[in-house]
């Protein structure tokens, strides 16, 4: 009976916690992608550009204020979890971040962002049948879990795509895949972009990579030397076309390309691409088994 | 240079010198408006409960606190991407003698007519800055149409030096964005050419 009521005491402070996250990631950016804004704005020699930086910046200020959502499109939550076998809520762990959700969506607020397909009604909830969307790994034995949480916003979900190449096709086809992307859909997605890129056997596996490309930290690099290349071939490739903020045109167009790749069907190349808006508002917090936090994207921040 | 306001009601003749790439601020009414809403007075004919000549529409869903006795408070606001309100747009201008289309992202050939005949503009509010743009809606005045959620209704706000907005199609019909993607696909291919011949990983 006490340890039943333990669990239930447990399940609630974790909720607890995990709201008031979602909310900060609603309205305060992670540190790698604020650096990395800077960086691109003192850069920028675009005189509309610049204006559309300094707005930035006075709205992430505005918003960590006065604690409202920095965009009004605080998407479809998204968490990638890597829970270890011991973790004592491993079996609670997908209602939490349900009710995590919901709680949030309350108190913050956050936008009501889920819409029942076919029944084609908002559920008025911001949760609704997979959604928020979870995606699980599980880790041999560890005792804690880390949680990355998403803010999926419409204009910046709406370019992603995947695909199955021949082999043929090669990288070079992986390359016009991802160029072709970013100047039709890329440029109102919100650039400057952190664009994810997936590559494996097949559309969901090349999809997931790519979406696991975008919680990376801008500036990270694939560990393999040919995918890391290719980062950076298409990171100058992509701001060489100079899409700027809001695509009217800078000196850039990207916060980087972070590709994610596992290993294939001899004859097919999946690849998928997922972008991320500058407005990337992605956070991750680890907890260990007493439920003790950790946050590494946001310093210096406490719930 | 000065800062460029615009006073609701909008004549023709304010909109004469404005050209692709300026930037100006709007002061007076702005009504969101989005996907159902155009939808709504253009295929199921049903009249817009708000006269919006001379005046501005957002294609924006915004975070609405609701205060009790019909007082609301804007939270969040920002612009959704305009292109989906593309097939209405032309004859939603037409219609209402709206003079200013704020929101995301570039519009088509129809908005460019609609904007040269009518004399009316495109914006872009730079989005993301919900915040920002919410402190400068001083009040909600009306909504109508709740029956649609709080992403679609009609907010009625009234705004004060509401901006920046990049003047993407001006009142003569040109498109900074129909410009700026013929640059963009011509230096795509470039780098496509440079970039292939660096990943022939498969030999
Ligand atoms: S793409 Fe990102 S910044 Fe732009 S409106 Fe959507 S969520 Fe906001």
């Amino acid at each position: 009976m006490n340890v039943i009521q333990d669990k239930t005491q447990q399940k609630e402070r974790m909720i607890e916690l995990m709201s008031k996250f979602i909310s900060i990631v609603s309205y305060k950016l992670p540190d790698d992608v604020e650096n990395k804004l800077k960086e691109l704005s003192e850069e920028e020699d675009n005189r509309l550009a610049k204006i559309i930086y300094k707005t930035m910046f006075e709205n992430q200020k505005l918003a960590s204020e006065l604690k409202r959502p920095s965009c009004q499109d605080t998407g479809v939550l998204q968490f990638f979890v890597k829970c270890g076998q011991h973790f004592p809520l491993i079996g609670q762990l997908d209602n939490i971040l349900r009710e995590s959700t919901f709680k949030s969506t309350k108190e913050t607020p956050l936008r009501h962002n889920s819409v029942e397909t076919f029944d084609e009604y908002n559920t008025g909830k911001n949760i609704g049948n997979g959604t928020p969307s979870i995606f699980w790994e599980i880790e041999e034995d560890s005792d804690k879990v880390e949680i990355y949480t998403y803010m999926a916003g419409g204009g910046c979900t709406l370019p992603g795509v995947a695909t199955v190449l021949m082999p043929g096709e090669g990288y070079e086809g992986v390359v016009k895949f991802v160029l072709d992307r970013m100047t039709s859909y890329g440029l109102n997605a919100c650039p400057p972009l952190l664009v994810g890129v997936g590559v494996g056997t097949s559309v969901e596996t090349a999809a997931l990579n790519s979406k696991l490309a975008l919680m990376r930290p801008v500036g990270s690099v694939n560990e393999n030397e040919n995918a890391a290349k290719m980062e950076k071939l298409l990171e100058d490739g992509i701001n060489a076309i100079g899409l700027g903020p809001q695509g009217l045109k800078g000196s850039k167009s990207v916060m980087g390309v972070n590709v994610v790749n596992t290993a294939r069907h001899p004859s097919t190349i999946g690849v998928a691409v997922n972008t991320g808006c500058w407005s990337h508002r992605r956070g991750k917090i680890t907890f260990d088994s007493n439920l003790n936090y950790e946050i590494s994207t946001h310093k210096g921040v406490t719930l | 240079m000065s800062k460029k306001v615009l006073t609701t009601p909008i004549k023709d003749e304010d909109l004469k010198d404005i050209k692709i790439g300026d930037i100006i601020y709007l002061t007076g009414t702005l009504v969101t408006c989005r996907d159902v809403a155009h939808r709504r007075l253009i295929e199921e004919k049903i009249p817009l409960p708000v006269d919006l000549k001379g005046k501005a529409i957002f294609h924006a869903g915004p975070i609405v606190r609701d205060l009790g006795n019909e007082k609301y408070e804007i939270v969040s606001i920002g612009p959704t991407t305009s292109m989906r309100m593309e097939k209405f747009e032309k004859e939603f201008i037409e219609e209402t003698g709206v003079k200013l289309v704020v929101g995301k992202g570039g519009m088509g050939k129809n908005t460019e007519e609609g904007c040269k005949k009518h004399k009316a503009l495109h914006l872009v509010f730079p989005a993301g800055n919900a915040v920002y743009a919410a402190t400068k809606v001083e009040e909600i005045k009306e909504v109508h149409w709740k029956d649609l959620g709080m992403p679609e209704s009609l907010w009625v706000c009234e705004v004060k030096e509401f901006g920046p907005l990049i003047v993407s199609i001006d009142a003569e019909g040109n498109n900074i964005f129909e410009e700026n993607k013929v640059e963009f696909n011509k230096k795509k291919e470039e780098q496509y050419k440079l970039i292939s011949e660096q990943v022939r990983f498969i030999k």
